[in-house]
């Protein structure tokens, strides 16, 4: 059978040029593999896939498969060709959660590269669009197989459907000046909470965690989660006078000026004439970009925390939606720092869980019921940072407003009071 | 009964430490990095407060790997390096090598087994990408080809540093997106209504969630032939395709009628502004495998007009803010229709109610 290779004119086309071919890829698996099992799903993919090529439409639907016990982690694909193409007529792919930062060492792909060469087809993605090890290609029974192999040394399965799905996080702390987080440490401490509602779906939809140590959100996590954790500092900005001249003589004063002090969004630095930079702390805004351009002068201050932005979301269904602030700043040093984060989390999706409609995303929820409900749902104050701007319509009911503002005052008074007090 | 036996109860273990995982210099350093520098396309520096510094060397490959290429990966890796990877959003490897010296015959090995190395800093790195006809269920094109060939025609500039600041383009093959935003956007953009095969619509379907599915309320219930099936309100359809998933026999895919569309100025960071959502600029493009030339061709305009215009630091959507749409569109010689304007919701906001206009 596997002998008989299936024509490929269109596909042996992405065979040529310089980028590497993921045709080539699979071909080899077909050609060269010892193993019949795979070569044969390796052909027949390559025969449903040229089979698309040429009628430019998808002949994959879906079904259920899950392993025992969880309710997601496996996206089923069957072929609605596969009279024609049998030996990969069930093809489903495994998503399997990465560590955070998605770090490997060569002997762990070696040994996930074997147990995917007894059970699948031998093709891997890393990763998956949200963030998912993507073992691409097994059937039923051996994907039952495959899990319990990896699973035995330390991989469990991500989400797929109505449920919180695997998180990702940036390389940060490990490698990043740049970080004001322990990104591993959000990002498993808000997952490993969360892992029955990983392998039940039970949530009107996705849910998604992304954590990025500082606001280059390296992560899109506004654009791209539920809630995104990202790192900021709130007391002054490190500024090493001598490292900005040594910039300013290689680069020249008019460099500096045109790309640091003149791009800052808020105007909140001033190259002075013996070329030392001044910031106002107050005016900016953490925007990273000064510290991009001279990594080795500027750097994060030493108050360092998080700020929260919750419901992001892509275009389906009302259209895309960015995260909205709804917590400025959080410390997150102590074990009660991240209790409190974890608590939050659980307030937004148990809020969610009762309020979302089937097939709406917590952004959405927010969208239909008004920011002010949902936190007034979720426990938390509202808060200037919250909006780009105040309310420009008259058109509100306001005669909550004496309650409102007392309220306000003695908020603050209260962080008055505590911020004398420690 | 048997069931309970039969069957090996899941370890939950969720998210895995990345820590047993991470090269050691990085370990010991952890959140105590001072700086770092770009010695060559494709190499970063990073130095620790103790001046400590490791090498990472990042590559390009083709995504969907096989046993074949995962395994080359990683015996460069054990050869050149010191046995440590990660990959990046945008599925580029990385290696990281505590000695600099390890450096140069690294990136020659991964050169010489065709990877590419380069990705880093103002270079075009690797386009984020969607499943495509490879495995999703409801593709109108494939993401992966479309990468390919487009990555062939960019190959040059992952490799250098010829673009004012760092472009992230994204691809999707519905228009779900599940690419995300980018500098520029390559997606699927349907432009019929789907067409339904109403046999099957009572078997196969819920409708009550079908019909909640829809952005703009264009599809009813309906009897088709004396069996239960749904109609869709063509004048009110907008083509998005989201009918499709939970229903397959809303076949929106079309050979014909399944174009691509391209958007700009999609920026992740808050770098200067605020983020960014990306915006229509071409659209009727043809689906047209294997190698899509003409949308390739339309992104490398894009690319060489940003190139010669913008300034340092500038990623596109700050370049078109200073020089204005109607300058973007006459520099890179595309139409500018009705369509480019927004009609959804919010869509004032997008219109401008200014004298601001240049000349
Ligand atoms: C029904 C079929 C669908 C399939 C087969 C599918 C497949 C996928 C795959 C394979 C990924 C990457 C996954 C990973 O990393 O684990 C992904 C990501 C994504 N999907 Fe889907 N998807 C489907 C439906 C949807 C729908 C209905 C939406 C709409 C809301 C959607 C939105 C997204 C988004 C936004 C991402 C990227 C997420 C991120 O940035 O985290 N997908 N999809
Ligand atoms: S998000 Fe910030 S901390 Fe994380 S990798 Fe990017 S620049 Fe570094
Ligand atoms: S971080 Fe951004 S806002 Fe703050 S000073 Fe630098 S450029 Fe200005
Ligand atoms: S963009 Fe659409 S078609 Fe492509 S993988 Fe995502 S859901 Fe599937
Ligand atoms: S394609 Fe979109 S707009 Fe048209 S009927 Fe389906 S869901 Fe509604």
């Amino acid at each position: 059978m596997a002998n008989k290779h299936y024509e490929t004119p269109m596909l042996d086309e992405l065979e040529k040029g310089p980028w590497p071919s993921f045709i080539s890829g699979i071909k080899r698996l077909r050609d060269q593999h010892p193993d019949d099992r795979i070569k044969g799903v390796a052909n027949s993919l390559l025969g449903q896939l040229e089979h698309s090529y040429e009628t430019r439409k998808g002949y994959w639907k879906g079904g259920t498969v899950s392993v025992f016990g969880y309710g997601s982690g496996i996206i089923p694909r069957f072929s609605e060709v596969g009279h024609a193409f049998p030996e990969s007529k069930e093809f489903h792919t495994l998503r399997v959660q990465p560590p955070a930062g998605n770090y490997y060492t060569t002997d762990m792909l070696r040994q996930l590269a074997e147990s995917w060469e007894k059970w699948g087809s031998g093709l891997i993605t890393f990763h998956g669009q949200t963030g998912n090890i993507m073992f691409i290609g097994t059937d039923t029974d051996n994907t039952q197989h495959f899990f319990d192999e990896i699973n035995e040394y330390g991989w469990d399965l991500g989400g797929a459907g109505p449920c919180v799905r695997t998180g990702m996080s940036c390389v940060g702390a490990a490698r990043c000046e740049q970080s004001c987080l322990d990104e591993m440490r959000v990002h498993r401490t808000l997952l490993n909470n969360f892992t029955d509602d990983v392998h039940r779906p039970a949530l009107p939809y996705k849910f998604k965690f992304k954590v990025s140590g500082c606001a280059n959100d390296c992560m899109n996590s506004i654009e791209r989660s539920d809630f995104a954790i990202i790192g900021t500092w709130r007391d002054d900005m490190k500024v090493d006078q001598e490292a900005v001249k040594e910039y300013v003589a290689k680069k020249g004063r008019d460099y500096i000026l045109d790309n640091v002090v003149n791009r800052c969004p808020t105007n909140a630095l001033a190259l002075r004439e013996d070329d030392t930079l001044e910031v106002n702390n107050r005016d900016c805004v953490r925007c990273m970009h000064c510290l991009n351009v001279m990594p080795k002068a500027l750097s994060p201050g030493d108050d360092k925390g998080a700020t929260i932005l919750i419901g992001g979301k892509r275009t389906l269904k009302i259209g895309d939606l960015m995260g909205t602030v709804i917590v400025p700043f959080m410390k997150l040093d102590t074990d009660e720092d991240y209790e409190r984060l974890v608590e939050l989390a659980e307030e937004v999706i148990d809020f969610w869980a009762e309020n979302g409609l089937e097939h709406e995303r917590c952004g959405e929820m927010i969208e239909r019921i008004g920011l002010a409900n949902f936190l007034e749902g979720i426990g938390v104050e509202v808060d200037p940072n919250m909006v780009v701007e105040p309310r420009n319509i008259s058109y509100v009911r306001m005669d909550g407003w004496d309650e409102e503002a007392e309220k306000w005052f003695k908020r603050k008074a209260e962080e008055k009071a505590a911020a004398a007090a420690g | 009964m048997a069931l309970h036996t039969e069957h090996r109860a899941p370890i939950e273990s969720g998210c895995p430490d990345g820590l047993q995982y991470m090269h050691p210099v990085m370990r010991k350093h952890y959140g105590n990095w001072a700086y770092h520098e770009d010695p060559r396309p494709g190499v970063l520096v990073h130095v620790a407060k103790n001046g400590d510094k490791i090498w990472t060397v990042r590559a390009g490959t083709q995504r969907i790997l096989d046993l074949f290429t995962l395994r080359k990966l990683c015996e460069i890796g054990d050869q050149y390096g010191d046995g440590y990877v990660r990959f990046t959003l945008r599925s580029n490897i990385e290696y990281m090598v505590a000695d600099e010296a390890k450096v140069e015959p690294l990136i020659k090995a991964l050169e010489d087994a065709g990877f590419v190395v380069g990705g880093t800093k103002n270079s075009v790195t690797m386009i984020s990408h969607t499943q495509g006809w490879l495995h999703c269920d409801i593709p109108g094109t494939d993401a992966s080809g479309v990468v390919k060939a487009m990555m062939d025609e960019l190959y040059e500039e992952f490799k250098s540093w010829n673009m004012p600041n760092r472009v992230h383009i994204t691809t999707s093959c519905c228009q779900i997106n599940c690419g995300g935003q980018g500098d520029i956007a390559i997606n699927v953009q349907h432009t019929k209504p789907p067409k339904i095969n109403h046999d099957l619509v009572a078997n196969v379907c819920e409708r009550p969630s079908v019909v909640a599915r829809c952005p703009v309320a264009a599809i009813r219930p309906a009897l088709v032939n004396g069996k239960p099936s749904l109609e869709v309100d063509e004048k009110k359809c907008i083509c998005c395709g989201a009918c499709y998933p939970p229903c397959p026999p809303m076949q929106i895919n079309d050979a014909e009628h399944t174009k691509l569309a391209i958007w700009v100025g999609g920026n992740h960071s808050n770098a200067r502004g605020r983020p960014t959502f990306h915006k229509l600029v071409a659209a009727g493009i043809p689906n047209n495998p294997p190698r899509w030339p003409e949308a390739t061709a339309i992104v490398k305009r894009i690319l060489e007009v940003y190139k010669e215009d913008a300034k340092d630091w500038e990623r596109i959507n700050d370049w078109i803010e200073r020089i204005g749409w109607p300058r973007f569109f006459e520099k890179t010689g595309l139409p500018f229709t009705k369509y480019h304007i927004n009609n959804w919701l919010g869509a004032r906001r997008t219109l401008n109610a200014s004298t601001h206009i240049r000349f």
